[in-house]
């Protein structure tokens, strides 16, 4: 028998985060990232669209942290403000590709006739590059802010709906869903309490790789020029706007640059954080 | 045979008619069961016995519709269970219930054990809020377990505690007929016999129909009125447990007696060994399906599938020369 026969508590979950020391930086790096974004309006020192035009592409000193740009715009206050809508449009993203996926996903799973044709969806979506999709359909959705976002999500639904389809083929036959069967109970109850409540952790391990992804993929867009409007600041438009000042302001991409390693890299690490803390088989506690 | 032709009085809860179960698969059609029939009088406990792959546990899937039949009738109080849509079926899932064979994945790993219990108590709204939580502690208390042990989740449990959780989920519903896959086959030696023990006291205060499933025969023998012994999907004997354990008439029947302990040393027999594997469902042998490995084979026997014969009172085997070994032993 494996467990002892005298039931054991269950260890906190705080206490088990704190073990986990690259979780933990990858959580702080991100609380940080995410509150200088969400208080730009009370941390930055200028509004980011301030222009002056005597101090343009100033370097980074006292009085602009991050340099100015070729507009006389403040780096430091364009780089948190630009944070709010980058970390928007991976956290929509990521919730959107979350629903289309998780939904797809649960309903190829579950219902065989359905299975065929979803499965070649995604195996056919998941064919093309990320960015050449999501270039298309924002190519044909036309480019704006909420646009970026529908593409991303539906770009990256698939790598959602793939784990979620797996996953429910095995559950599904396991001998506790047989047994909520043979009790009667509804389908989508089953689908939602017995088969989504085990895929819980895989699917937020995922949601922050998507994160990360469609993050980027966003500022390779707003980079490539087919993403959100140029005056928008976002840490992809501001590095596409620096491009043409490389030789003589590096700090106008560095910075912007810097912010997405960070973020992306703390995403990364919280994600495999999460991964070895939700399997068992590597949580020896539980 | 009909089961009522010794008990006239006591008419069967559930007759299993012609059941047939063919699994489609890329090597061929698997035909999983073949032409069982049987009948399981109300307040009995009718085991299924053979070895692996012989199709026990299918039957029992199937009675339950987990598994879609593909052909027979099963007559649940009057009801054929293969012929109600979905809908209609909910209502009978609470009358009949299943106990699994592996106390491990048959409990959802993410619910509390008052969940596990509540969900059936739930899905037929049997009762709410206090009344509930009262009910899931009585049906705790009744499998031997502690109240307390509602807020817990499975891994916190032993094999032998989880599987009395499955038995509480089951008596939940309060239903006429269990079906028990290998119950006690995944536990410990030493923690069998209580799972056993709670089994037969709770079918007899109950008034508890089983059908019991197990390869393990003594098992079958201390619990069982009657005994059904599969082999390779088609059935072989099948009658009153103590006429078939006194008076095996199968050939395979009289091996697998031969194979179980018996716990008195001083009982000499002779012990038949049987050679090979069960054969592959995908391609049964013509005939008798035991032919392959029968010792008392003949050319007869691979030309047809023999009927089933009655030999006694509700006894009947499945075999051309049961009249002429049934003076033989072994």
């Amino acid at each position: 028998m494996a467990a002892s026969s005298a039931p054991v508590a269950r260890p906190r979950l705080a206490s088990l985060i704190l073990q986990r020391k690259t979780l933990l930086i990858g959580l702080i790096v991100l609380a940080v990232i995410a509150l200088l974004a969400i208080l730009a309006p009370l941390i930055a020192p200028y509004s980011p669209s301030r222009l002056s035009v005597v101090n343009r592409l100033k370097p980074p000193s006292e009085r602009w942290f991050f340099g100015t740009d070729e507009f006389g715009r403040d780096v430091f206050s364009r780089t948190i403000y630009a944070g709010q809508l980058s970390l928007l449009v991976g956290a929509a993203a990521t919730v959107l590709a979350a629903v289309l996926g998780i939904t797809l996903g649960l309903v190829a799973g579950f219902f065989r006739k359905l299975d065929g044709v979803i499965a070649r969806i995604i195996d056919a979506m998941m064919a093309f590059p990320d960015i050449l999709l999501a270039i298309s359909l924002v190519a044909a959705l036309g480019p704006s802010l909420a646009t970026v976002i529908v593409a991303l999500g539906i770009v990256y639904a698939p790598r959602l709906a793939r784990i979620v389809r797996a996953s429910t083929l095995i559950i599904r036959e396991l001998p506790y869903v047989e047994a909520a069967r043979a009790l009667g109970v509804p389908t989508w109850k089953i689908m939602t309490r017995h088969v989504l409540r085990n895929l819980v952790s895989p699917i937020l391990v995922q949601a922050t790789f998507i994160f990360a992804y469609a993050m980027l993929a966003e500022a390779s867009l707003s980079f490539l020029g087919v993403g959100v409007s140029p005056e928008i600041p976002t840490w992809g438009t501001m590095i596409a706007g620096g491009r043409q000042y490389i030789g003589q302001a590096d700090w106008m991409m560095l910075f912007p640059g810097a912010a997405i390693v960070l973020t992306v890299l703390s995403l990364q690490l919280v994600g495999d954080g999460l991964r070895d803390l939700l399997d068992p088989r590597l949580r020896k506690d539980l | 045979m009909t089961a009522a032709s010794h008990i006239p009085t006591d008419a069967p809860l559930l007759s299993v008619r012609n059941l047939q179960k063919v699994f489609s698969t890329r090597g061929g059609d698997v035909r999983a069961v073949s032409d069982v029939s049987f009948e399981v009088r109300r307040g009995s406990i009718v085991g299924i016995v053979g070895e692996s792959g012989s199709g026990k546990t299918t039957v029992g899937r199937c009675i339950l519709r987990l598994v879609e039949p593909s052909g027979g009738e099963a007559v649940f109080d009057g009801t054929d269970l293969f012929g109600l849509p979905e809908k209609a079926l909910r209502g009978y899932r609470r009358r009949l219930q299943i106990i699994f064979q592996d106390p491990y994945s048959s409990l959802n790993p993410r619910m509390r054990v008052g969940e596990i219990i509540g969900e059936a108590i739930d899905t037929h709204g049997l009762a709410k809020g206090k009344a509930r939580e009262a009910r899931i502690a009585e049906l705790l208390g009744r499998v031997g377990l502690n109240p307390d042990h509602a807020r817990r989740y499975p891994h916190e449990f032993s094999g032998g505690q989880r599987q009395r959780i499955g038995i509480a989920r089951a008596l939940a519903v309060e239903p006429e007929l269990i079906i028990a896959d290998e119950p006690v086959s995944a536990l410990d030696v030493s923690v069998q016999a209580q799972v056993l023990n709670l089994i037969q006291e709770l079918q007899r205060e109950l008034g508890l129909t089983m059908v019991f499933i197990s390869h393990d025969l003594s098992v079958v023998e201390y619990l069982c009125d009657d005994i059904v012994v599969l082999y390779l999907g088609r059935i072989m004997e099948k009658g009153p447990a103590q006429e078939v354990y006194a008076n095996p008439r199968h050939p395979y029947t009289k091996v697998l007696l031969s194979a179980a302990p018996v716990p008195d040393p001083s009982v000499k027999r002779e012990r038949v060994i049987l050679k090979g594997d069960i054969p592959s469902p995908l391609n049964p042998p013509s005939g008798c399906v035991f032919r392959t490995r029968c010792p008392h084979v003949i050319d007869a026997c691979a030309s047809a599938v023999p009927d089933i014969e009655e030999v006694g009172p509700g006894h009947s085997v499945a075999c051309i020369r049961q009249k002429e070994l049934a003076s033989v032993v072994g």
